[in-house]
């Protein structure tokens, strides 16, 4: 049989529904994976007790008949969701202590859906970082070796770097993620997962951590298409509390996974070539375009004029908003103090103890670009950009119903690589960031494996509010991927990964 | 655009971000460095192009302007370092401001 971590949430439904395993059993399979696993510090905080009392009720729903969409799936949470009474970080030292008097909306909808939180997953600090190793609780480990060199760490990706090597791992059957710049879909492609931020406004921002509110969104992480769109039917919803979120109705995504996707044109933009993209991406691409193309699907190039200017951009946008957002931690309501001689000087001091150095980059690059003097040369100038980048993919969606590119340049990087100049690890997020600019849908889903053993993900990208058309293409690309490849550590999954995988 | 120390020590002050002296040469050149890289959108011709704040192609809601929510002290304080508890009146605390 196989092991109950290596289910995907689909069948682990189907298990639990036929009475092959309970719930209890299930959330203690994770529990105790997640012990043998530490070293990927993959979690800043297990909540094992309220998982098993969760497990417990849910096994006790479903006797009763009342079974939620999914009831006693075992989840991790990403410690940028506020969790009621359970410590909330955001993986920064300035929110110390922190336990939230309320719930996220997102994760509510899950606990409200019969879901079992396993704990809160690190992340990089206040989601600002392409490598999980700005986490004031320490570096997130890739669980993914590759050949060459099987002893170096590697890194998952980020921000959501523990949600990604979670469920990489088999110990979240599948995590929350949040994308601001690509922090949902890059660690997805370095960790071999599926991940999708849905178009801005799909899912509720109350309660998440603000990093720049323009372009955060959260979205579902798991090790299937099926498995995602089954966490983001539960997920998404207009929420009276967040202004932006959108009173749109939520289709059931599942439903949208018929495998058929003939006549569909997807485009291929020309400019997602630049310097840095690894040959082996290029050639996952081609073969992601020869799948399609396979099931009837017609590539057409399309042009999006303004890509290279998408970092640039990002980078004066998500600082502006970061610098404003993280004005609130002045350790006066929640979080680290550092005690002063005056209130500015309490202030200064408790913003200097609580910032890591990336964060406080950010602040400051956002505080002068909003400067008197400096705000239209920068700020205005960087949101008419925004404008022609998201007229760019409104332009090509005229004539393509669906977009795909890689995810990241390359495969994942060594621990410590990259971070002489943060620029070069901005270049990460490079195919990701004009997708979040323009607040569409964006999924990457694993294509295959480099020659060094580590997987490459590839990113479809929809119309807003069409993730159904995303799914569609994702489902088909991934049964011609048939990516069962797992990470080292993974045992007794090897002869049966495929049919652990679930069908579309 | 390169940025001095008085610069950097002008916008840490606005940030409300103490930095040691012997940070700001170092401060000085990343932050130079990203200035340098996000210049090159002067390039893009932007006239006539209204700025974009945000993608959500919706009108904000309106509400009624009263009181919806509130009445609960201890939950706002629990966070809050030395803070004055609710059954001692329910403070947040700062350090002096007025001598």
């Amino acid at each position: 049989m196989t092991k109950l971590t290596n289910l995907t949430i689909a069948d682990a439904l189907t298990g639990l529904s036929k009475g092959d395993f309970s719930a209890v059993e299930l959330t203690s399979a994770h529990l105790d994976a997640m012990a043998a696993k530490r070293s990927l510090n993959a979690y800043i905080t297990e909540t094992p007790e309220l998982a098993l009392e969760q497990a417990k009720e849910s096994d006790a729903r479903r006797a009763a008949g009342r079974a939620g969409a999914l009831d006693g799936i075992p989840l991790g949470i990403k410690d940028l969701f506020a969790t009621k009474d359970v410590l909330t970080t955001a993986a920064s030292h300035i929110l110390d202590g922190f336990k939230p008097q309320y719930e996220s909306t997102v994760s509510q909808k899950l606990k409200d859906a019969g879901s079992v939180m396993l704990g809160k997953l690190n992340l990089d600090e206040f989601a600002m970082g392409s490598s999980n190793t700005t986490s004031y609780h320490g570096n997130v480990v890739n669980p993914w070796k590759s050949k060459s060199d099987p002893a170096k760490q590697l890194v998952p990706g980020g921000s959501s770097g523990g949600s990604g090597a979670a469920v990489a791992a088999r110990i979240a059957m599948g995590a929350t993620g949040t994308d601001t710049g690509g922090s949902i879909r890059q660690p997805a492609a370095f960790c071999g997962v599926t991940g999708i931020k849905p178009t801005y406004g799909r899912c509720s921002r109350w309660g998440i951590v603000a990093f720049a509110s323009s372009l955060d969104q959260a979205g579902p992480m798991a090790r299937t298409v099926k498995d995602c769109a089954l966490m983001l039917n539960v997920m998404a919803g207009h929420d009276p509390k967040d202004s932006t979120s959108a009173p749109i109705a939520v289709p059931d995504f599942a439903a949208a996974l018929t495998g058929d996707i003939r006549g569909l044109k997807v485009g291929i933009p020309k400019e997602y070539r630049p310097d840095g993209l690894s040959d082996e991406v290029n050639k996952v691409w081609e073969q992601g375009i020869e799948w399609l193309k396979a099931a009837g699907a017609t590539p057409v190039e399309i042009t999006l004029p303004h890509t290279k200017y998408a970092l640039p951009t990002y980078y004066i946008v998500a600082p502006a908003e970061a610098s404003s957002n993280l004005a609130r931690y002045d350790g006066v309501r929640f979080g680290l103090r550092v005690k002063g001689d005056s209130l500015d000087d309490m202030y200064k001091k408790t913003r200097a103890a609580g910032f890591g150095a990336e964060v406080r980059r950010r602040i400051m690059i956002g505080t002068y670009v909003l400067s008197a003097g400096y705000y239209d040369a920068y700020y205005t100038k960087a949101q008419k950009v925004r404008r022609l980048i998201a007229e760019d993919f409104k332009k090509a969606f005229e004539t393509v119903d669906v977009i795909l590119t890689p995810t990241a340049p390359s495969a994942a990087f060594g621990i410590g690589d990259n971070t002489d100049d943060p620029v070069t690890m901005w270049l990460n997020d490079v195919f990701t960031i004009p997708t979040s600019l323009a607040g569409l849908p964006g999924l990457s889903l694993p294509a295959g494996l480099s020659a060094d053993g580590l997987p490459m993900g590839l990113q479809l990208i929809g119309r807003p509010f069409d993730e159904e058309t995303v799914f569609k293409v994702a489902g088909v690309m991934e049964s011609a991927a048939g990516f069962t490849a797992t990470p080292a550590g993974v045992a007794g999954n090897e002869t049966n990964a495929g049919s652990a995988r679930g069908g579309v | 655009m390169s940025l001095d120390r008085t610069t950097v020590r002008n916008i840490a002050e606005l940030a409300r971000i103490e930095v040691r002296d012997d940070e700001l040469d170092h401060l000085a050149g990343e932050l130079s460095g990203i200035l340098t890289f996000v210049e090159q959108l002067a390039e893009v011709n932007t006239d006539g192009i209204a700025p974009m704040a945000s993608v959500a192609d919706i009108t904000l809601p309106m509400r009624q302007d009263v009181i919806n929510d509130g009445g609960y002290a201890e939950a706002v304080l629990a966070n809050a370092p030395d803070a004055v508890r609710e059954d001692e009146g329910g403070f947040f605390t700062v350090p002096k401001v007025v001598e």
